[in-house]
């Protein structure tokens, strides 16, 4: 259903479904800080175990999925599903396929499976596959949620009035249609009864591991990893208010990409039970996706090819670029890691974790920071976010806090891989595995401040898109000054 | 740019060449797995959970163990010196899901069963910085409530579905095997028969009740203990 333009708050030249994107947006944020403040307050019960107050419902191994979750899946997610919604429609000249309806079925739909799903970690309802948690029930509630969201994709793209699909869009249908595939394979499992929440998996053993880590790998690969490249080719180029850089290599970092990410999987299960020609494929195709990913890279930094001085005077697009920045730095790093030998110091420690990080809130956070600063003051009809110096703030007290959390977890880590390999001159195992733990605190107490520090970040945020939202506009600050000093 | 054109004017086309792109990848490493004998190594000495060891893993699965602890101890010298022999694949093979976990916040347990007293593995779940004071693990001294069992059979049956060799007298027995494994001086002839080395007897000192604690710690006390290392050649496993 195309709806005809209407006189309403916010008379559009043309008829897109912008009011679903508002939602989106507002419920990123919601469960932004949300998933954050989780994130802090896991951070210090490493540091402080006091923190799990003795309650089964907070403790670590409780709370630790509906983080993950809450930003990658509630956070990430109503990003990508909202941004997608506003690109696609812009790109392709047209409003949404299934009109308002369906598409606020998908966002309710996927709300209400992230309330089920977050709700069930604190009970203790997980099938255990990280970043695969929600049982069955919540899983087939998804797949219904998803199969709509890419009829909506599809449909939306198959009436363009452009002759061309952009690129942007290959990004997004590549990662609606790989998730799907990934977490249905992933999620087979059979129900121990209809009307209860426990299920076995149909997987067992090295076969699920891998399967699962086939899935985990990717959904780092396709949801925010392809996902969030949608949102670079979209809003980078549209806020540095240049072409993107090289369409040919747009052409070769998609496929390469989308090609070799896949394989990477069994990079998570080096030096295990399994069968190590799977572990090499899985490492060589690791250190292959450097490539494409570094392609990646350029083509949307280059964008800003003889724009260079706005990083300078804009705040929105300097969130952008460090974002594409900190996805060179991770994509550098994790082929580094991938490699069996660095692999054997590195994995079961918090190097890993500061790997992910440096990937989840130096890149996928900040893009995502660029995009709802553009897009806010665009859909509730402001010329600009109610403050560029605020914006300014957020950037450099969330890029601190990175800085602490990736540092101190790179430390921490290679640490205490370090101490377990560690061999007196006796020759026995010189550190005692407590020892190692008790070694790791200082760092904890570090990440927790720099986690602090990102939360605290993205409430000035949230401020700012508050006053946005209401229309309003701050002084600029040079005239006060100037006033002031004029009076003195 | 050649025929990039037609997939970028054509939106099946499109999906169609981004599903084949992305499944090549996944079938060939996946697929083997189910197809090459040597995968799983030939072992003496596993066998399907007993309905107790079943439903503490559950627990384990419950609670997020997997988040701090792995189940896989891997070729190295200093592993193999704290934790013990490195893993085998056979060794998780009726493990669904499996638990090998990503991180080591605490020990490896792949072979930590045995390893310590239960009264040890009681005390130190139900307060671990009194036994191990560098710990960071939460208490979990809310486990000291009644088990719930009552569906243990249809958990065997699920399992059989998806390939676990449970019996049909495993299955008939399911609940008299999990009240006899925690009770102590109870029969456990045809537990021991269905279930070689599983570890008998109350787990967590309080006799009168079969708590998650008892199911926890029958758990732990027998991970890593079932294949018979001194039957074991690498060569042999693999079929060589």
């Amino acid at each position: 259903m195309i709806t005809a333009p209407q006189a309403g708050p916010a008379v559009k030249a043309q008829p897109y479904n912008d009011d679903i994107v508002r939602l989106f947006t507002v419920a990123a944020v919601f469960w932004g800080i949300a998933g954050f403040t989780v994130g802090l307050y896991i951070a210090l019960e490493l540091a402080f175990p006091g923190f799990n107050l003795g309650l089964e419902w907070v403790n670590f191994g409780r709370l630790r999925p509906v983080h993950t979750s809450a930003v990658i899946f509630a956070f990430g997610g109503n990003v990508l599903i909202g941004t997608s919604f506003y690109v696609v429609q812009r790109t392709c000249r047209a409003s949404l396929w299934g009109g308002e309806a369906l598409a606020a079925f998908v966002f309710w739909g996927y709300q209400l499976f992230i309330v089920i799903a977050a709700t069930g970690y604190l009970m203790g309802i997980t099938q255990s596959k990280e970043y695969a948690e929600p049982e069955w029930y919540a899983d087939l509630w998804l797949t219904i949620v998803w199969v709509v969201y890419l009829g909506i994709y599809l449909g939306t793209i198959a009436r363009r009035k452009e002759p061309h699909i952009y690129v942007a869009n290959w990004f997004y249908l590549a990662f609606i249609v790989t998730i799907a595939m990934l977490h249905i394979v992933n999620n087979l499992a059979v129900p121990v009864s209809l009307f209860g929440t426990k299920s076995y998996s149909a997987f067992g053993g090295v076969r699920d591991a891998l399967t699962q880590w086939w899935y985990g790998h990717n959904a780092v690969g396709f949801f925010l990893t392809a996902g969030f490249l949608g949102l670079m080719y979209y809003f980078v180029p549209k806020r540095a208010n240049r072409p993107i850089y090289s369409y040919r290599l747009s052409i070769i970092h998609f496929w390469s990409l989308i090609f070799l990410y896949i394989w990477a999987g069994p990079h998570h299960l080096h030096y295990t039970a399994l069968p190590e020609w799977a572990q090499t494929l899985g490492m060589t195709f690791s250190i292959m996706l450097w490539m494409p990913s570094w392609g990646g890279m350029i083509n949307g930094m280059m964008t800003l090819a003889g724009a260079w001085d706005k990083l300078r005077t804009d705040p929105v697009l300097r969130f952008m670029i460090t974002a594409v920045a900190f996805y060179g730095m991770s994509t550098f790093e994790g082929p580094l890691m991938s490699i069996k030998s660095v692999n054997a110091l590195s994995h079961y420690t918090d190097w890993t974790i500061g790997h992910v990080h440096s990937g989840a809130l130096g890149w996928v956070a900040f893009i995502s920071f660029g995009a709802i600063y553009f897009l806010l003051p665009r859909l509730w009809g402001r010329k600009e976010v109610y403050s560029l110096r605020l914006v300014s703030y957020h950037f450099w007290i969330a890029t601190l806090g990175i800085v602490l959390y990736i540092t101190a977890m790179w430390v921490s880590g290679i640490l205490q891989g370090l101490m377990w390999r560690a061999y007196d001159s006796q020759g026995f195992l010189e550190y005692s595995f407590a020892e190692t733990v008790a070694a790791m605190h200082p760092f904890y107490v570090i990440r927790a401040l720099g986690g602090a520090l990102f939360l605290a970040g993205a409430l000035v945020m949230v401020y700012n898109l508050w006053r946005t939202a209401r229309g309003d506009v701050e002084a600029p600050a040079p005239a006060v000054a100037t006033a002031a000093a004029a009076g003195r | 740019m050649w025929k990039h054109d037609s997939l970028e004017k054509n939106v099946l086309l499109l999906l169609v060449a981004i599903l084949v792109t992305v499944a090549i990848g996944g079938i060939v490493e996946i697929v083997p797995l189910f197809t090459i004998e040597s995968t799983i190594e030939k072992v003496q000495g596993m066998r399907p959970y007993s309905p107790l060891e079943l439903l503490g893993r559950n627990i384990y699965i419950r609670e997020g163990c997997y988040l701090c602890h792995s189940q896989q101890i891997r070729p190295f010298r200093d592993e193999v010196e704290r934790y013990g022999h490195y893993s085998l694949a056979a060794e998780s093979m009726y493990d669904h899901p499996f638990q090998w976990g990503s991180k080591r916040t605490g020990p490896d347990l792949a072979r930590v069963g045995g390893k310590y007293s239960n009264d040890w593995q009681v005390g130190h779940l139900m307060d671990p910085r009194a036994l191990v004071p560098e710990s960071v693990m939460p208490s979990y001294a809310f486990l000291n409530r009644p088990l719930a069992y009552g569906d243990i059979a249809d958990h065997l049956r699920t399992l059989r579905t998806v390939g676990v060799p449970y019996t049909d007298d495993m299955i008939a027995n399911a609940e008299t095997d999990l009240v006899a494994q925690a009770t102590a001086g109870a029969d456990t002839g045809g537990l021991l028969a269905r279930y070689p080395k599983a570890k008998t007897g109350d787990m967590d000192g309080d006799p009168a009740a079969i708590t998650e604690m008892d199911a926890l710690v029958a758990y732990l006390q027998m991970l890593g203990t079932l294949v018979d290392f001194s039957a074991y050649s690498p060569d042999f496993a693999q079929g060589k």
